[in-house]
Formats: structure tokens, sequence, C-alpha cells
């Protein structure tokens, strides 16, 4: 299998409506899923919404090369989503994927993975990702509310699942940031991946450097083309303005302008 | 078997299907999607002088129908195109045309002089139409005599074929065609993108970092066409058009406008195999309506 993008008509298997906001796709390929790395993102194109002329950017879920199946987890945000919500089993959905860089395989087995409402799509494949290299991580999972709290049997295949809330309907009250496993002298991780609000990455980075941690993010920007011509998704690094499309969506914190 | 090439300047395109500057990056994105060697040609992205950052993010805004960017012209300088992509992308079995932008009339000079050494580069598109760039840009652009003297400057120093992209922001398009010609421009490319601006009303806040942008998509291609059509009654230059293409029918429908060739812009974005499709359904539209020749299409337009 070599890393290449491809524009394909994939087939919904089934679309999961987790809650009132979010929903996941099932996807079949009709060939052989390329090798898709955790982190990576796809393109999807939005058809019989006239307000919405550009694809959607979603991290790649899950994936089963067995069933070669991949699944998107979409947050409904506008028009574009909303219409994705509506697609059905048979239906069809054309994606370019995969797209981007990915996170790290770490060196340590100290691992843990940080994530913040829609922000937590990449973290299950990357849970997969690091079981099958022999990493139980820790899973730190961020809901404004109990009713969007989903999945947690899935992502406890695979690590020990924490949880927060906002309102403190489930898990610890407050912000992932606030979580006991992370107000230690010195915290039991050595490699932190993260997804998830710009804030809470921010926050998560200057807890990262605070305890000399390594610590990758997953960045999400506004972007029209997600395979690096359009040049509109940058962020400042210590390489100048990169594209989070192609030298991301994953970048180390140490390589951002965020201190 | 229809005949798709046509003729700029003695510059042979082997069909009338290219792709505009600043939505192909260097061509090199789009091996993974496309043989590069079905396009008459690639507008690669822009070069200036010096290394530009280009603007702060956000850089873009969806609108109906179309988006508006702010990129201001990111690239990493002529010395930089010369040395690093230019050997990555000169044995493309297209014509690669280089996208020359700056600031002053001397920056455009120096560049388009650097360009001219490229051996494989038959040709550049001179961009005095930038939106986006506080500095040079469309000024160039929009007022007739500084469009003449930037590209007569070039002209002096610029040998192969010479294009010259024009900005829609302008009263007359036919003042500033007519004032490139003059210039010694062997061609003219329109429309850049039009002046655009969106607004967060949530956050009261514009939603671009540059206030304003360029607006590019469907949203303009009624404007491209009119203005194509305008400067082909008024010029006797060959035009590469662009606007809002989005498949083969805009295509043609800037060919009887009189476009001599076409670009494919943001379309590329929405869909990256877009480009061959347009020129393979050319070909179709030529076999269903018995036409020889796309070239016999230029200019056609019916208006009795």
């Amino acid at each position: 299998m070599e890393l290449k993008k491809v524009v394909r008509d994939l087939k919904v298997v089934q679309t999961i409506h987790l809650n009132r906001r979010h929903f996941i796709l099932e996807l079949l390929a009709p060939d052989k899923l390329p090798l898709i790395l955790p982190g990576q993102f796809s393109q999807a194109l939005v058809t019989g919404s006239p307000s919405t002329f550009l694809r959607r950017p979603f991290s790649i879920h899950s994936v089963d090369y067995g069933r070669n199946t991949l699944r998107l987890l979409v947050q409904i945000k506008g028009e574009g989503t909303r219409h994705l919500s509506l697609l059905k089993a048979g239906d069809t959905l054309n994606l370019i994927y995969p797209l981007g860089n990915s996170f790290s395989l770490p060196a340590t087995k100290d691992v843990l993975l940080v994530g913040g409402g829609c922000g937590v799509a990449p973290l299950l494949f990357l849970a997969q990702f690091l079981n099958q290299n022999n990493i139980h991580p820790t899973i730190l999972l961020g809901f404004r509310t109990s009713e969007e709290v989903s999945e947690i049997e899935e992502y406890s295949k695979y690590g020990k699942v924490l949880v927060t809330t906002d309102d403190g309907t489930a898990g610890e009250k407050g912000l992932v940031v606030d979580h006991p496993v992370l107000q230690r002298e010195s915290i039991p991780f050595k490699k932190i991946f993260c997804c998830g609000p710009d804030a809470m990455m921010k926050a998560i980075a200057r807890m990262a450097w605070m305890h000399k941690t390594d610590c990758e993010v997953s960045l999400e920007n506004t972007m029209a083309c997600g395979f690096g011509v359009c040049l509109c998704c940058v962020t400042p690094t210590d390489k100048g303005n990169e594209r989070v499309c192609m030298e991301g969506p994953v970048f180390n914190i140490n390589r951002l302008k965020w201190r | 078997m229809p005949d798709l090439s046509v003729n700029i300047a003695g510059l042979h395109f082997k069909n009338p299907v290219t792709t505009a500057s600043g939505t192909f990056g260097y061509g090199d994105e789009f091996l993974e999607f496309i043989d590069l060697g079905r396009l008459g040609g690639i507008f690669v992205k822009a070069v200036t002088g010096k290394n530009r950052d280009g603007n702060a993010y956000p850089r873009m805004a969806e609108t109906p129908a179309g988006m508006l960017n702010s990129v201001g012209l990111q690239n990493k300088g002529v010395d930089h195109f010369c040395r690093e992509i230019y050997p990555r992308i000169q044995d493309f079995k297209t014509n690669i045309i280089v996208n020359v932008s700056g600031s002053t009339v001397e920056e455009y000079v120096e560049v388009a002089e650097r360009i001219n050494e490229l051996e494989k580069v038959p040709g550049i598109e001179l961009n005095i139409s930038c939106p986006n760039v506080k500095l040079g840009g469309m000024a160039f652009g929009t007022v007739p005599a500084m469009a003449t003297e930037v590209t007569a400057e070039v002209r002096k120093v610029y040998k192969k074929v010479l294009m010259v992209k024009l900005s829609p922001n302008v009263t007359s398009i036919t003042d500033l065609a007519k004032a490139v010609v003059d210039g010694g421009a062997d061609a003219v490319t329109l429309i850049n993108t039009l002046l655009g601006m969106a607004i967060d009303a949530e956050r009261r806040r514009p939603v671009l970092s540059t206030i304003t942008g360029g607006l590019s998509g469907p949203a303009i291609k009624p404007v491209a066409l009119r203005m194509v059509w305008q400067v082909h009654k008024a010029v006797n230059v060959p035009i590469v058009g662009l606007g809002g293409i989005m498949n083969a029918t805009d295509a043609i429908e800037f060919i009887l406008a009189g476009a001599t060739a076409i670009q494919v812009g943001t379309a590329n974005f929405i869909d990256p195999e877009v480009s061959v499709k347009i020129a393979d359904d050319i070909e179709a539209y030529l076999v269903r309506h018995r036409i020889g020749a796309v070239s016999e299409l230029i200019g056609a337009l019916r208006t009795e």
C-alpha cells in the first residue's frame, strides 16, 4: 500500500446519529482503500446544497481494511454538514482522501490522547493504531454535556478513558486541562496527542511545556482545496506560513508560534 | 477526431484548457490526480522578486457560488523558483507559463529577466491584477499609463510569449487591454478576481484578515464573459479567458466570447481532476456539433 491521494465515490453503509449535533458516516470504498494514517483527513463534496460551494474537511475517524470501509465523525455546524447528516445507506459521497500528514508513532508507552468536541474524531483511529503497536494510551475526552458523550465503549477497547463535561453531567466537571490526571506535580505521560478547539489545544500545550512533555496537536483551519494549492489554511510556524492541509494538520507544539 | 489545438503568439497549445495561477500550485501537487500532459498548459503560482510570507490567517471565505481569498502572493521568490522548483517541473509535457508579480516596475523586470533564462518556460503571465497586496499588484492594472509602462519595461527584457493578466476592478476593461497591447503584450488573460468582502455578523468582524479579498468561482462568470467579449472586440491579440469555469460548457462559452484558451481556477479546489475532464468534454462538444477544430469557435458567438 502506498500513500496516494484519490478522488472516489464512496457508498454510505450507514449513518449513525450519536446525538443532535454529531453523526458518523460509514463509507464503503469502490476499490481497495489506500494506506491511511491516523491524523489524516478527507474532503467531502456536499451535493444538493446551493449555499455550499467548497468541500468540507473531516478527519478519518476509523478505518476497517477488512471491510474496506472508513468512518467520518461529523458535527453539524452549518448547511453543508446538515446536508451530509441527511445521507442514508446506499447514497454516494465523493471524497478526496487521504490528505495531510499524520500523528507520529511515539517512542514511549506513556501516551495521553486528549480530544474535545468534534476534535475527538481522529483520536479513535490513533488509539487503534497505537494498540497495533502495543501502546495502550490514556484517552481524555471533553464534552459539553452528558448527552454528547459518545462512543466511550469504542475508545475503551484501546485504552483507559477519562471524561470531562463542561456542566459536570458526566465524568469530571470542567475542561479537559482541569482533569485531576493533569493536575499533579508531575504527569505520568511522556507524549501527548491533542485535537480539539484552539483554546483547548493551547491550554494543553501550555501544560505540556510546563511538564516538558512532548506534544502534537491537530489543527483545524478553513481551507478551500485540502491538497496544498490554495494556500488559504496556513498557520505560522518556525518555517514561516505553513499549510495545515499539507505540512499539517498535525504539528509538534514546538513548531507553532503559540508561546 | 476534431483538432483541439490553439495558438497564442506562435506558442502551440495541444488544447485550450490551462490552469489558473494560484489554483494549481506548481503543478506537481496534481500529479497524483491527473496526467498534466493532457492539458494545454499550466500557469504556475505567482513568483515575486523576494520571499513573501503572504497575508495573515484567515485568508478565505466561502460565498454564494464562490469564494474570497486574500493569500497575498505567498511564495519564496524568484531565486528559489529557479533553483528549487523549475528543475522539478521543467519536464512536464505541457506549456509551463510562470505568473510574474511585483511591487515595483523594477521587480517585475527583475523577475521576468530571470524567468527568460529558463529554457523550458515558453511564456510568462504578468500579474498586474492581484487585489491582495498593498503595493503594486492591482495598482498597475487599474491605471492604463502604468499598465503600459510595466508591460513595455518587461517587454524590453522578456523575449518569449508575454501575456498580461487584467483586473476586472476597472471602469473600462478595454482601456486596460489596449494599454497593455500598446506596451507590447502578446496576449491578455482575463479576469483576475473581483474585489469583495465578507462580514461575520455574529462577531461583527470581517471574515478575512485583510478585510477585503478577491472573489472567484461561478459567481463571477457573467462578469468575466462580458469582459472577454468586450476585449475581443477591442484588441487584436489572443485572449486567455477565465472566471468561474467549472465545466466544458462554461469553457466553450468563453471561447465563443472570444477566448483562444481558457484557464480553470477555483474549480480545481473542488475537483482536482476537473481540468482534464473539461478537455475531454470540449472534444465531445466538437464531435456532437460536427466542428472540425476548436479554433473555429473562437469569438464565434452568433449575435444577429
